[in-house]
Formats: C-alpha cells, sequence, structure tokens
C-alpha cells in the first residue's frame, strides 16, 4: 500500500489563495471595506479573522472544547492562507515557539484556553519582556482542579499583570474584529508587545451570532520584521558582542536598575497601545445610558447579559448604564472615572469566582467617584448568568 | 546578514570602536576559518566569565569556528553554563525560559525560512545536559520527531553545573552530587541511542581532544541541518569545579573519557551522508 502523507497533495503544487488576496491597509479593512452579515459561530468568526489577518506561521495544540479555532487555522494553512503551521507537542512547546517564530520577524498566530494557558503561561509572560509581537486567541475555560470543560475567565486574572495587552471581547462580532486589530497595534514599533485576545468560551465560541465582515479577497499588509523596537533575531543586524536576550543576573545595582527599567518600559509600551487600541476598537470603551445614576461595568459576555439587563429594567421604568470594558490593559482608568464621577450604584457582573474586575474598578475609583461599588453578581464554574439576577442585585444595593 | 551591512561607511572608521573594525577587517564573516588559523582571525568569542580551566568554553570557543556561515546563523540557549560565554557571541544568541530551546528553536528556524527564502539561516541550540535533557527534554524529542531544520548541541558536564553540582539525567549512576547524596541511582540517560530512535539525520559524540575535529564536526552538523533534517552532537565538556578536576589536569581528563566511554562517534543517515559526500567532493575539487 503506498504512503497516504506521500499522497497528499503537497503546498506548493497549488495556488496559494492568500496569494491571491489584496493587501488593504488597516483602516479600509476595519472601517471602509463593505461588509456582509454571517450568522457563524465565534470560532468561526475567529477563523475568518486569521484568513484575513496575513498570518506567516500558526502553530497549535489541541485543547477542547473551546479552543478548535486551531484546527481552522489548520484549513486555512492547507488552502494557503497561512504560509506554516505545526502542532506543537504542548503548550509550554507551542508558546516558546511563537516566541522564536515572532524573534524572526514573521506574524505569529496561536490559540489555547484555560488549562492550556496556564501551561504555557511561563513561556507566555515571557513574551512581553522579550518584546516579541504575536497574538494569542483564548477561549476562556474552566482552570482545573476538579477537571471541567465549561467556560469561567478567572484565567484572565492570570495575564492582566504580566506586560501583554489583554483585549477581552463580547460576542462574535468581537471574535472577528479583535484579532485583526490585535495584529495591527502589536506589531506598532511603539507597542512592539504581544496581544491576547480572550473571549469566554461556549457562549461565543460555540453559540452563533450575527458577525459583519467583509470579503475574503482583502487581507492585512503583511508584518515587516524591520519594523520593531527591538531587532529581530535574523542576524541581519551589525554584529555587536551584546545580545538582546542577554541574561542580567549580576546581583549588582546595574543589573538591578537594568531589569527595572526593561520592565518599565514594558508597561509604558501597554499605555502607548492605547492611541492605536483607541483608534481602531472605536474607544476602549463603549457607554450605554451614560447619564444614569446606576451603570454595570462589565467585559466579555457578561457584557451581553448586561445589556439584556439594562433594557428590561428600562422596560420596568428604571434607567441603567452599562460601560463595556473593551481592553483591561491597557485598562481604561480614564475612560471610567470620567463615566463614574457622578454614578451612584456600581455593579460588576463577572464570570469569575476571584472578581478580577471588581478589584481593578474599586482601585480605579478610589479617590475619583462615590460610588457604591458591589462584588457581583458573579457566577463560576461554567455557570450562566441570568438576566434576573443582574436586576435582583441591582434591587438589593438599591436598598 | 549581508557583508556589505557590516562595512563601516568611509570617513567614519575612526569613531567605530577598534572590536567592530576587527571583527569586520580580520572576523570569520564570509569564509570558512580554520581551527589552524586560531590567533590570525578574530574569533566570535573571545572574553567570558566561564571559569579557569573549563573544557566547555574551549568547545564553545571551536564551535563557533566550525560554523559555516556565522554571518547567517542564531544561536539559542537557556540556563546554564554554557549561555555565559554564547551570549558574549558576536553572533545573535536567544536566551529563552527553562529548556524552552528547541521549541524556540523550531519556531524560529520556520520564521526564518519565510521570511529569507533567498537566504539560508542556520539555527544552533547550544545548551546543557540539563536543559536538554531533563527540563527541556520533551522539547528535544519532538523538535527530533518533526525533523526540524536546525542543530543542536548538547554541553554535556554531566551535572547541573551554573546551580551549583546537582545530579542531571546525564550523570553517571552511583555518582556523589548534590540531590544524589547517596550517589545517583539510575543510568545516564542514552541520548545518542534517543536521536537515533527519532532518526535524527546526523548523530555525533564527541570530547574537545581534537580541535580540528570539533570544527569540523560542528560544520557537518550545521550542513545536514541547513538541509536535510535535525543533527544533533552531544560533546563531553567536563565541570571542572563539581567534579574537582585540577585546572591542569582538563584535558588529561578528556582524554581519558574519551578513551573509556565518550569515543568519537559519527551516526549519518543515507541522506545526510550523499548530501555531505557531494558538499565535501566540491570542497576538494576546489582546493
Amino acid at each position: 500500500m503506498s504512503d497516504p502523507v506521500a499522497q497528499a497533495p503537497q503546498q506548493k503544487e497549488r495556488v496559494r489563495k492568500g496569494d491571491l488576496q489584496k493587501v488593504v491597509t488597516p483602516e479600509h479593512m476595519f472601517f471602509e471595506a463593505p461588509r456582509e452579515t454571517q450568522f457563524i459561530t465565534g470560532s468561526e468568526a475567529a477563523r475568518e479573522a486569521i484568513r484575513r489577518a496575513n498570518v506567516d506561521i500558526a502553530i497549535s495544540y489541541p485543547i477542547t472544547p473551546q479552543s478548535e479555532t486551531m484546527q481552522q487555522a489548520g484549513y486555512l494553512y492547507d488552502e494557503g492562507y497561512i504560509k506554516d503551521y505545526y502542532r506543537g507537542e504542548e503548550e509550554i512547546g507551542v508558546m516558546a515557539a511563537i516566541a522564536g517564530a515572532s524573534r524572526s520577524g514573521v506574524r505569529s498566530l496561536t490559540a489555547t484556553s484555560g488549562p492550556g494557558l496556564i501551561r504555557g503561561l511561563e513561556a507566555i509572560s515571557s513574551w512581553p519582556g522579550a518584546r516579541v509581537p504575536a497574538v494569542l486567541l483564548d477561549m476562556c475555560r474552566v482552570i482545573n482542579t476538579p477537571l471541567a470543560i465549561q467556560p469561567d475567565n478567572i484565567e484572565i486574572s492570570f495575564l492582566l499583570n504580566t506586560g501583554l495587552i489583554v483585549l477581552h471581547g463580547e460576542n462574535q462580532q468581537d471574535f472577528f474584529d479583535y484579532p485583526l486589530i490585535a495584529f495591527v497595534v502589536s506589531e506598532q514599533v511603539d507597542v512592539t508587545l504581544p496581544v491576547v485576545v480572550s473571549v469566554d468560551g461556549f457562549f461565543v465560541t460555540h453559540a452563533r451570532g450575527h458577525v459583519s465582515i467583509p470579503s475574503a479577497d482583502i487581507k492585512l499588509p503583511p508584518r515587516d520584521g524591520w519594523k520593531c523596537a527591538v531587532p529581530a533575531m535574523d542576524n541581519e543586524n551589525p554584529p555587536a558582542r551584546i545580545s538582546r536576550d542577554a541574561p542580567i543576573q549580576k546581583s549588582n545595582f546595574i543589573s538591578y536598575h537594568m531589569h527595572a527599567s526593561w520592565q518599565q518600559e514594558v508597561f509604558a509600551a501597554v499605555q502607548r497601545s492605547a492611541r492605536y487600541l483607541r483608534k481602531y476598537l472605536k474607544g476602549l470603551v463603549e457607554i450605554v445610558n451614560p447619564d444614569a445614576e446606576e451603570m454595570i461595568v462589565a467585559s466579555g459576555s457578561a457584557v451581553s447579559q448586561s445589556r439584556e439587563a439594562i433594557r428590561q429594567s428600562a422596560e420596568l421604568g428604571r434607567k441603567v448604564g452599562l460601560i463595556k470594558i473593551k481592553s483591561l490593559r491597557p485598562f481604561p482608568a480614564q475612560e471610567i472615572r470620567e463615566a463614574c464621577k457622578n454614578v451612584k450604584r456600581i455593579l460588576a457582573p463577572e464570570f469569575n469566582q476571584a472578581g478580577w474586575l471588581h478589584k481593578e474598578l474599586c482601585s480605579t475609583l478610589y479617590g475619583y467617584s462615590n460610588a457604591v461599588i458591589q462584588p457581583g453578581p458573579r457566577v463560576f464554574g461554567g455557570m450562566t448568568m441570568p438576566t434576573e439576577m443582574i436586576l435582583e442585585w441591582l434591587e438589593e444595593c438599591r436598598k | 546578514m549581508s557583508l556589505e551591512t557590516l562595512r563601516v561607511s568611509p570617513g567614519y572608521e575612526h569613531i567605530m570602536p577598534i572590536e567592530y573594525q576587527d571583527l569586520i577587517n580580520h572576523g570569520p564573516y564570509g569564509r570558512q576559518v580554520k581551527v589552524s588559523e586560531m590567533g590570525k582571525f578574530k574569533e566570535i568569542i573571545e572574553e567570558h566569565p566561564m571559569c579557569a580551566g573549563c573544557a566547555m568554553s574551549l568547545f564553545i570557543r571551536l564551535t563557533m569556528i566550525g560554523l559555516p556561515t556565522p554571518e547567517h546563523t542564531v544561536l539559542v540557549g537557556t540556563a546554564g553554563c554554557g549561555r555565559l560565554s554564547i551570549s558574549q557571541a558576536s553572533i545573535p544568541f536567544i536566551y529563552g525560559n527553562y529548556g524552552d530551546t528547541n521549541a524556540v528553536a523550531s519556531g524560529l528556524k520556520r520564521g526564518l525560512e519565510i521570511r529569507f527564502p533567498n537566504q539560508k539561516k542556520d539555527v544552533v541550540v547550544m545548551a546543557g545536559d540539563g536543559g536538554l535533557i531533563d527540563i527541556g527534554f520533551k522539547h528535544l524529542m519532538h523538535a527530533w520527531f518533526r525533523r526540524e531544520k536546525f542543530t543542536t548541541i548538547m554541553l554535556d558536564n554531566e551535572v547541573y553545573g551554573n546551580t551549583g553540582g546537582q545530579e542531571s539525567g546525564m550523570t553517571q549512576k552511583g555518582r556523589i552530587l548534590k540531590m544524589a547524596p547517596r550517589g545517583k541511582q539510575v543510568d545516564k540517560i542514552d541520548a545518542i541511542g534517543l536521536a537515533k530512535v527519532a532518526k535524527v539525520d546526523y548523530i555525533a559524540r564527541i570530547a574537545p581532544t581534537n580541535p580540528a575535529r570539533v570544527a569540523r564536526t560542528v560544520r557537518r552538523a550545521v550542513l545536514v541541518a541547513r538541509e536535510i533534517g535535525s543533527s544533533y552532537i552531544q560533546a563531553y565538556t567536563s565541570c571542572n569545579i563539581e567534579y574537582a578536576i585540577p585546572t591542569p589536569e582538563v584535558m588529561k581528563d578528556a582524554f581519558n573519557v574519551e578513551k573509556e566511554r565518550y569515543g568519537f562517534e559519527e551516526i549519518l543517515s543515507d541522506r545526510a551522508k550523499e548530501y555531505l559526500n557531494e558538499i565535501e567532493k566540491k570542497d576538494k575539487e576546489k582546493k
């Protein structure tokens, strides 16, 4: 019997569909290109974003059920929309390989979920310090134990203080738009940082929603490996006896200072990304009913539930506002302080036990608002958040 | 990098450090240097903070001479003694996380192939026995199974030297070291055997007793990785500190260990053999 692998058509013999796409500016892709609406799952929305993202290399590892996007990326590679693709040994291997690929100067993508994210976290949290532009799609899932495969976004709390840019999508539309924006922002010279695009598993990845997308015959401009805050590891630079990745481990004041200033610069770069994100996301926040005295502040799929809750509340004659946080890092402190300065009550619905958004709001608003910030409602372990729950919390905090 | 990129623009020579000018005018770029020429050219690594008498530092120095195209080579390492000198090289060195070298190198090499389709870029991992066979084991094996086209060089000092002398998977059975207070309980891992199982295209075991042979072995391994598949060199690079080898005895130890259990061995796949024969035949014809 002949070898089935040998029989599979080689990619080189086919026309790479990516080569037939027209390169357009990010502005055209995000704001100007005609769009049509499709009814697709979040994973399919991510696939369509990747198709248009001009990705050079995608490195995958299976984690189910949330992250089926990387197998979709495999099909895109097969069609010729991605130049190289392979299944890595596990998440540390994948995340380390992304660090290697990005250092070479190419556009790099991977995706993971819950336990996979935590497994790869040593590598992921080293990306910002290594100044590697890359995009990680994160479909949130419970972190074990006990074993569960349900949605819960506690894993985001592990990403917030690493120097990563972290976006949190609400729905399928966001999971199309944010990954494309993420690549563009990640590769800005004064940013040069990895971006994580998180969404809540199942609610976004598996459910269908209306997604407005431009045609598949356009793609983003390619990554320019020369445009980077640090030189690519391509040996195209003049020789010097100092490595970009030089270990700094001498115990003296100069080494402390070097490490401190490096960290300072990473976090400053996160802040610098805000101006690009404000432009492409049309603001780091979206505010509904800005003059309301009661405000729900949320990110991810908690936003969708909150939208419905404020609609129901309006039916009952109570005006409630909503702040959707699109970017968790950089955190839109300025926008939230401005929006909450006259607010009396704030609710922070979350899909995790830790209440990381509540803590973030408390530290952001301390001294800037007299509002009572309620620590909830929260669901976790895979539970859904009924809108009644949000309304009950609102009712409770009015007492 | 293009050699033109290196050259100092006319009129600016006087403001460039002598170190830089020496690298350009007398460095190993754009030509294959030989061990017998040492002292007559500017080396990729000169100063380093490794211990006096360290066999590893000698081996690394010879490795740099063996690189066929240093101007298009990127080195990858991890925690361990070796990186103290490798990071002083005048070619780029990636220092990632613990034991991640062969995963990083996989992504790096593939990225370089995408970005430079007309210019071969060599990727060489140089890491210690602990970094590769213990913490980096999975990445080492899987890069081999995937037939990733880069070279892995294990600097096998049979101990965790940089952390202060703990046993590693490559330590010999019975040796008393930190974390092996009663002597190591299990055998030294047969990494050469594992490379054979993974069908690595070029495998070599070597001790730094014959400098020209070290350089030649490195050159062959890098050339095979460039066109054929994975290559692996396992080098005995004793730790004179943790094994208490008197500095003047380091080379004597290398000869003894080579004779007893670390004899030079080269294992080539048919494809690698054919490819190297062709290249080396052409080299001879040129002469």
